[in-house]
Parts: C-alpha cells; structure tokens; sequence
C-alpha cells in the first residue's frame, strides 16, 4: 500500500483533516506532517489577539497520522465494514512548546502494540527546528458507529 | 496454580483500568469485567494483553471475545496453561 492509498482512504476531510503527507510508514512506525495555515478558523478565537494553535489539534495531527494512517496501513486489503469506524479510546500527552500559526510540524509514531482491533502508539510531534512540541501515548480502535 | 492465587493474579492486572474500587475490593469468580468492576472495552484489550505477558501465554481471537469476567478469564488461563 503506497501512501498515498493510505491518504486516500482516510475518512476526514477539510476543515478537519491534519494530514498533509506521510514521509515513511512501514508496519512498526509511521512519520507524517502537516502545516497550520494562518488562515485557520481556530486562530480567531484561540485566542484573542494572541493566535496559539490549540493542544487538541495538536493531538489530532498525532492521532489521524499515528493511529488511522498507521491503522490503514496495518489492515491492508482487509476492508471495514460500513458500520465500523476508528474510535480514539486514550490520549496521554504532555506538551512542551507552543506551535504558532504558519508552523509545520512532524509527526513520529511507533507501534506498541496492534492487538484485538486496538492500536496503541509512543508518539512525538516536532517542529521544523526539530524540537519536540509535545508527546506521549496514544491508542484508538476499530469500533462500530454507535449511531447506526 | 489454584482459584484464589489466580483472582489475586487478576486482580492486580486489573487494577490500572477498574474503575469501581469497591467491586474491585471484594473481586470474586462472579466478577464482571464491564459490568462491576467498569473496565472500558477499549481496555479490555490491555487486561488481556496483561494476562498474556504474566502468565506467559497467548489469547486468540475467540478467548479474548469470551475473556469479559474473573470466571472466563480463570477457565481461559487454565486451559492454556494446561496446554503447554
């Protein structure tokens, strides 16, 4: 699977979706980036006059890269049925600098473990000096939509 | 390895991840993962994963899906156990 199947498969879209690439991904570790544009809405009011990018997106460029790019790549040819989805299920981050609008940033992730549909990853996400902007351990798993 | 080495086993396994202390206290053979002791499914996963790295033995597919109480989990451990 190239990566860009993988990118194709994923199921977010703008204004949601935190990936922009994947630079590597084989079954163990993934590596992804993504830029915050300027111009994104979270910048308006997070926060006032001192535009900050938000810790949870932070996350969530951790967990589409580490958990769903790397969860896609690991079920290959097996297809998910329509009313199953990936569920984030834990998060334990601890953040270390701030990323302003403009920046790009880079996700590494490592497999724990892939075990019963869970995936659990060590994840660091880093800015373009190559400083760590926050990390920790993440997981999600292939669960069925509970609205369904 | 009898019964209550095996709760007492258990019952440090899930202690991370039960969220009723008090079911936890008093775990017996009756004890539901889910139900008393409020383990998410999502953890589950790890409760298992810790079964196998203690008592050095692999879960499959099956034995994880039936593995949701202190009794199954007995029966699971045991019969692996015997099988090696």
């Amino acid at each position: 699977m190239t990566t860009q199947d993988i990118l194709q498969k994923l199921p977010f879209a703008p204004p949601f979706l935190f990936v922009d690439g994947l630079d590597h991904i084989d079954s163990d570790k993934v590596q992804g980036h993504f830029t915050f544009r300027e111009d994104m809405d979270c910048y308006k009011g997070h926060f006032k006059g001192y535009p900050v990018t938000p810790g949870v997106l932070l996350t969530e460029v951790m967990a589409q890269t580490g958990l769903v790019c790397l969860g896609i790549y690991l079920l290959g040819d097996e297809v998910l049925a329509e009313n199953m989805t990936f569920g984030l299920t834990s998060t334990e981050i601890e953040f270390l600098r701030p990323v302003f609008p403009g920046e790009k940033v880079t996700v590494y992730a490592e497999k724990v473990y892939f075990r019963f549909g869970k995936l659990k990853c060590r994840v660091t996400l880093k800015n373009e000096a190559q400083q760590d902007v926050c990390s920790g351990t993440i997981a999600g798993m292939i669960i069925s939509k509970p609205h369904e | 390895m009898d019964k209550e080495t095996l709760i007492t086993q258990l019952k440090e396994i899930v202690k991370p991840y039960a969220k009723n202390e008090e079911a936890l206290l008093n775990i017996n053979e009756n004890t539901d993962f889910v139900n008393d002791l409020k383990i998410n499914s999502a953890n589950l996963v790890d409760v298992v994963l810790d079964v196998e790295e203690q008592f050095n033995i692999v879960i499959d597919n099956e034995s994880m899906e039936r593995m949701l109480n202190v009794k199954s989990a007995i029966e699971i451990i045991e019969a692996k156990l015997g099988a090696q």
